[in-house]
């Protein structure tokens, strides 16, 4: 028996998510008794078996030129095969672009049930119950998971990476493959160094920034903190940034360690995407705006005085 | 083409989030119910502009839901959609939601969906639906564009954007870029009241999970604030006290 985790890549590097899946397989694995193991598709650049510094003992690799492109049809057949061989118990994806195509698929053939955005380890000591996010961050609940077989799907950040001793046993597995009905015919950067979904650090602006002739500060302490960037809808909406910066209910869900909110009101549709950030900091000119009460720091004040002064003094503190 | 879009309600936006019956149930008292935005902005207003670029296109609508729901399809229908089902049973779940579309769902070219509900936050309904119908699906659509029976869809990834190619009959999730919000016309409303709206009633589906319990979030400590002369020592808290970075 065993919990299996999926670790996702791409262009052949492994995510921080799954580093995060891992650590949190492993620990399932440890507090049930049984032993972890990993399944990676496709072609990596990495050394696999240096996954074992996270706690798994196995992990089976993959390949077929069927699996170039991600399918979420196909990759399903093959991570159920796998299971099987494994015989998985608990199946852990990352609650990531690829773990929301595949976890729902998966459990479905494996007629398993699901969590999805689950945030804390299962309770296994009566029953098997998972904690995950509901209502856009703004409340949490306790799924019970009835079926044999179950898969999590973990939420990004959610879970801190550990790091050990141990190396994995790496085994090439012979899949039965499908042939695609996927092509991938184009893929772009869209954001900056630094992913928007799995940064520690994002640092936000709203429309207090006045228009996008004003972003260049924002990118510059961004830039400074290693931080990605991020907007409110209005922001995304009048075209000031690119649509796949807009955090909030109807945006992107984020979870960072650090975010700074600049000329944002805090609107509870924009907060619903932000308020599982570890560390809220505001900077708004009005004393009254909503945001404060969401926050853990803040400054009231002129976002255009105070932003080269917070690069300024990150920099310093980095000793640039 | 033949589409069906899958609508789900949520409560509004600003909804007041609390429990009830010993935190096992949400406070519904008050609660204003709307479509769920990425069904209706996303999901169904695309639906509706590939049916103006080619009138031969039928969109039916499909909501798993009680009576309850009837209110939220016919606001759907009066965007647009030439008639839609209920199936007549509690939502408690993904895999129910799933197994139940699943047995309309047949004989469509194309099934869109919102990529999550606003509340239970899951995600999952479109891929699991997917399964059931060994059909390919894609999630966080940005874009979608048919020609024939080849579907050209954008999603997002981490950090960037994908470019797709795949065959009809086809499964998407739904997100923002994927169409403009629109708001239902008069025409539309008067319209609605007569398009037909079919109850079905639900097969036997053994739920997969359940939910037991829900909690609010603690609440903050409250903001430190740092006086605006002083940015230094914001940097210096969020260095050394916070250790953020
Ligand atoms: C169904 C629905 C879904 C929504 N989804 C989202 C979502 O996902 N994400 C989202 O962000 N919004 C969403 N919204 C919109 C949301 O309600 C707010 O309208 C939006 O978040 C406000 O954006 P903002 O804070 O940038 O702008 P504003 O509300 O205009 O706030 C600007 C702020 O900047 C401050 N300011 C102005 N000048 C300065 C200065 N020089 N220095 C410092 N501060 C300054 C002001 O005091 C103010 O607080 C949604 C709305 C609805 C109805
Ligand atoms: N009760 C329901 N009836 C019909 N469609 C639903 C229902 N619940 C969810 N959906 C669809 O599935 C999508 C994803 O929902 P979920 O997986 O619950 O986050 C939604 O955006 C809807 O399009």
């Amino acid at each position: 028996m065993s919990v299996l985790i999926f670790v996702d890549q791409l262009d052949g590097h492994i995510k921080k998510a799954s580093h995060e899946a891992l650590t949190y397989g492993a620990k399932i694995a440890e507090q049930t008794g049984v032993t972890a193991e990993a399944v990676v598709v496709g072609a990596v650049t990495e050394d696999l078996a240096a996954l074992g510094k996270h706690g798994v003992k196995k992990v089976y690799h993959v390949q077929h030129d069927n699996l170039k492109a991600f399918d979420s049809q196909v990759y399903t057949k093959v991570i159920a095969q796998v299971a099987e061989q494994s015989g998985a118990k608990v199946i852990v994806f990352s609650n990531n672009s690829s773990g929301k195509a595949l976890a729902p698929r998966v459990a479905v053939r494996l007629k398993a049930g699901l969590v999805s955005g689950a945030t804390a380890l299962p309770d296994t000591a009566n029953g098997f119950t998972v904690r995950k996010n509901v209502f856009s961050g703004k409340a949490f609940a306790t799924v019970a998971i009835t079926t044999d077989v179950k898969v999590i799907s973990l939420n990004v950040n959610a879970y801190t990476i550990l790091t050990g001793e141990g190396t994995a046993e790496v085994v090439p597995f012979t899949a039965t493959v499908d042939a695609p009905t996927m092509k991938t015919i184009d893929s772009t950067k869209t954001s900056g160094k630094v992913a928007l979904t799995e940064a520690d650090v994002v640092v936000s602006a709203g429309r207090g920034l006045k228009g996008p002739e004003n972003w260049k500060m924002v990118e510059e302490l961004a830039e400074e903190l290693g931080a990605a960037l991020a907007c409110s809808r209005p922001v995304a909406d009048a075209h000031w940034r690119p649509h796949n910066e807009h955090v909030g209910q109807t945006g992107v869900a984020i979870a960072p360690n650090l975010y700074i909110a600049i000329g944002i009101s805090g609107a509870i549709q924009h907060l619903a995407g932000v308020n599982r950030s570890k560390t809220i900091v505001v900077i708004n000119k009005d004393a009254e705006a909503p945001f404060f009460k969401a926050a853990d720091y803040g400054i009231v004040g002129d976002a255009f005085d105070i932003i080269p002064k917070i690069t300024a003094a990150v920099k310093k503190v980095k000793g640039h | 083409m033949k589409i069906l879009v899958c609508i789900s309600k949520t409560p509004d936006t600003t909804a007041k989030i609390a429990f009830t019956d010993n935190n096992t149930k949400f406070a519904e008292a008050g609660v204003q119910w709307i479509l769920n935005p990425y069904d209706e902005w996303y999901a169904l207003v695309r639906a509706i502009e590939l049916k103006e670029a080619d009138a031969s296109t039928t969109i039916h609508l499909v909501t798993v839901g009680g009576a309850d729901a009837d209110p939220i399809i016919r606001k759907a229908l009066a965007l647009g959609g030439d008639e839609a089902i209920r199936i007549n049973t509690e939502p408690t779940e993904s895999y129910l939601v799933a197994a139940q579309i699943a047995e309309v769902a047949k004989g469509y070219d194309l099934i869109l969906l919102g990529k999550e509900t606003i509340d239970y936050n899951g995600s999952a309904v479109g891929g699991m639906l997917a399964e059931l119908l060994d059909a390919p699906y894609v999630t966080n659509a940005t874009s979608l564009q048919i020609a024939g029976s080849t579907a050209t869809i954008k999603r997002e990834i981490e950090g960037g954007e994908e470019t797709l190619e795949t065959t009809l009959p086809l499964v998407v999730g739904c997100q923002k870029g994927m169409a403009e919000a629109r708001i239902p016309n008069m025409r539309g409303i008067m319209a609605a009241r007569t398009k037909p709206l079919k109850v079905v009633e639900a097969n036997n589906v053994e739920a997969f999970t359940k939910y037991t319990e829900f909690q609010l979030p603690p609440a903050k400590a409250g903001v430190k604030l740092v006086s605006a002369d002083n940015v230094e020592e914001l940097v210096r808290l969020l260095h050394e006290e916070a250790r953020v970075f």
